[in-house]
């Protein structure tokens, strides 16, 4: 018998074995498992059965040494945010498997942009994250301006930042308020909508519309900011900041709050990396990234503001990360108020841009492009880009492809929380039913950008 | 984005074209695909941000660079650096009649949803995904809506059950 030398030669640490009927195996820890296997084994690809592939028959209802039970959770359940659907393997309450089942709000949004223009396109997908609306038109607009090479005038660019870091408030506020509903905080669901409500104001104002905007276009913004919209702005910030430290008061020192957000869903950076996972669950692993810091679009390399990152990757750094980045928009919101350019809220270039109603009645050729850019758009050039902008779920990506026409031959939204969804099994292994709701909501899913 | 064109190994011998953004767009032949990711990854590419599959069926002339056999399918991948901040972004071509490509499951976990979504949506085929099923449609749809040779307004009303005879 040749025995192979290599084996005998290899040096490795050793570990605890343990005799089982299949002979004696070593005790791996935890973090050797490989990434995707341990997304294998938490049920991230669990394949339960479902839907009319389901044989009734099948079912071993006899089966009692197996203690597991697999129940169903939404998709109408109030606290799974929408349209979610979880199929949970419960050992008594404790939760052993998850699987996320999407796809009830899918709307083929997708494909409906194919056959929309480059102007119509921000209709489109301002519908699809609709608690970050203008984050959606941002990361279309900044794909399309890539790919046809014009250059923002800097008011439209802190026009931008101005609105979606609102837009970035209003979401976390949101995100308060719900996850204060979730955990039995009937107040904070109040508080949160209550402060909301101002930043929504403020957007009809100056876009029309408390939401689906369609404000940030390719080619600038639709509007100017409203006349006093500083004095506005000073309330909405003077009042959010100090709200926030109420919110502070109410919650983060609250016991019951701390234990059922303390130590639950734990997260690991390794975990997140290889999950894809951005966003507020990233950064609640310790990881600092934010684009807005480390891949700077817009002007966001001119602004101060701290990455807020967490230590745990825990349910109560997933919320302190949100209340905190409330207050860093905060503090983002003022140096744009200090700092607003002059100067145009939009490209000069009537290809792309109509020519303002007054010049309508009395230049031919002003005539001429507004009809044209509204009939039949503006041709973009051929090419495809990927833009990413940090929504205040993750990394919102648009991939677009462009064949020449006043259309996008393809455009793909990388949806932040559609992504983060599959961390959800990771989360929720091993906890308890009731922590569920609290883990769901920590992930902060929205359903229109999760299906599209 | 960086001004000075970062050294990319895993691209070596692969034609490449500059995008707005990333460090390069790579045109990988499929046979070739798992292994240059796997070399990124193993190059400091920490995260595959996207994955998603176009149909180019009706696209008239695309500009590919020399040595590149334009197919109707195409899978296009972005990784992204987080220690280098840089993107990359990988296009493979896909033959019409197989449009089969290794799965990154194996290498990226998170790549799970994202491929489901483009076989779901587009029928691209992942050899190797633990589960490639429908995620967005039904179970038992008929067909890919992202493809351009599919028939919108095929299925008149959804959630209708079809009228029974007069």
């Amino acid at each position: 018998m040749v025995i192979d030398e290599h084996i005998t030669t290899v040096s490795r640490p050793i570990w605890p074995t343990e005799e089982t009927s299949e002979g004696s195996q070593e005790l791996f820890p935890r973090t050797s498992t490989d990434p995707a296997e341990l997304g294998r084994e938490v049920g991230a690809v669990l394949r339960l059965p479902e839907g009319p592939t389901l044989d009734p028959t099948q079912i071993d209802i006899e089966r009692s040494d197996d203690e597991t039970m697999i129940i169903n959770m939404g998709p109408q359940h109030p606290s799974t945010h929408g349209v979610l659907r979880l199929m949970l393997e419960l050992d008594g309450e404790v939760v052993l498997r998850t699987k996320p089942i999407i796809g009830y709000l899918h709307t083929g949004m997708e494909k409906q942009a194919e056959e929309l223009s480059f102007i119509q396109g921000s209709t489109n997908v301002t519908r699809m994250d609709y608690l970050a609306p203008l984050h959606n038109e941002l990361v279309f607009s900044l794909a399309t301006e890539a790919l046809l090479g014009v250059e923002m005038p800097r008011r439209a660019t802190y026009i931008r930042m101005l609105m979606t870091e609102l837009n970035r408030i209003s979401s976390h506020l949101m995100w308060m308020a719900t996850n204060g509903m979730d955990m039995g905080s009937t107040s904070m669901m109040i508080y949160g909508f209550r402060e909301r409500e101002m930043i929504l104001s403020f957007f009809e104002k100056t876009t029309g519309l408390r939401m689906n905007h369609n404000y940030i276009r390719p080619g600038g913004v639709a509007a100017d900011l409203p006349d006093g919209w500083e004095d506005d702005i000073e309330v909405i910030c003077n009042t959010v900041e100090t709200r926030s430290y109420e919110y502070d008061e109410l919650l983060t020192g609250q016991t019951i709050f701390r234990g059922r957000m303390e130590g639950i869903g734990n997260l690991t950076a390794e975990e997140a990396l290889a999950l894809s996972v951005t966003g507020p669950l990233l950064r609640s692993t310790g990881v600092p990234w934010d684009l807005r810091r480390t891949m700077p679009y817009l002007a966001f390399d001119e602004v101060e503001f701290d990455v807020i990152v967490g230590t745990y990757g825990d349910n109560f750094d997933r919320y302190s990360i949100r209340l905190n980045e409330i207050r860093e928009s905060v503090k983002i919101v003022r140096q744009l108020l200090a700092n607003m350019p002059s100067g145009d809220y939009r490209v000069q270039d009537r290809k792309v841009t109509p020519p303002p109603r007054g010049r309508i009645d009395s230049s031919m050729e002003a005539l001429i492009h507004h009809f044209k850019v509204f009939t039949e758009g503006f041709a973009v050039p051929e090419g495809e880009v990927y833009v990413a902008v940090e929504s205040p779920r993750g990394e919102l990506g648009c991939y677009l492809a462009s064949d020449g026409g006043p259309k996008p031959y393809r455009m793909h939204i990388r949806g932040p929380s559609f992504v983060n969804l599959q961390a959800l099994p990771l989360l929720m292994r091993g906890g308890l039913l009731s922590d569920a709701v609290a883990v769901i909501s920590s992930v902060d899913p929205v359903m229109g950008e999760v299906d599209r | 984005m960086t001004t000075q064109t970062p050294t990319l190994n895993a691209f070596e011998g692969f034609p490449t074209v500059a995008s707005p953004g990333v460090a390069a767009v790579a045109f990988i032949p499929r046979e070739n695909y798992k292994a240059v990711v796997a070399a990124l990854k193993a190059d400091g590419f920490e995260m595959a941000s996207d994955v998603c599959g176009v149909d180019y069926l009706i696209a008239g002339a695309r500009t590919l660079p020399d040595g590149v056999k334009p197919e109707r399918f195409e899978v296009v991948t972005s990784l992204l650096s987080m220690s280098r901040r840089i993107r990359v972004r990988i296009r493979v071509q896909l033959p019409d009649l197989d449009p089969t490509v290794d799965s990154l499951f194996e290498l990226y976990p998170g790549t799970e949803a994202m491929e489901r979504e483009a076989f779901d949506l587009v029928g691209i085929r992942f050899a190797g995904h633990p589960d490639l099923s429908r995620i967005l449609l039904p179970e038992e749809w008929e067909g890919h809506p992202l493809r351009k040779d599919y028939g919108i307004g095929r299925v008149p009303v959804q959630f209708k059950s079809t009228p029974g005879p007069r």
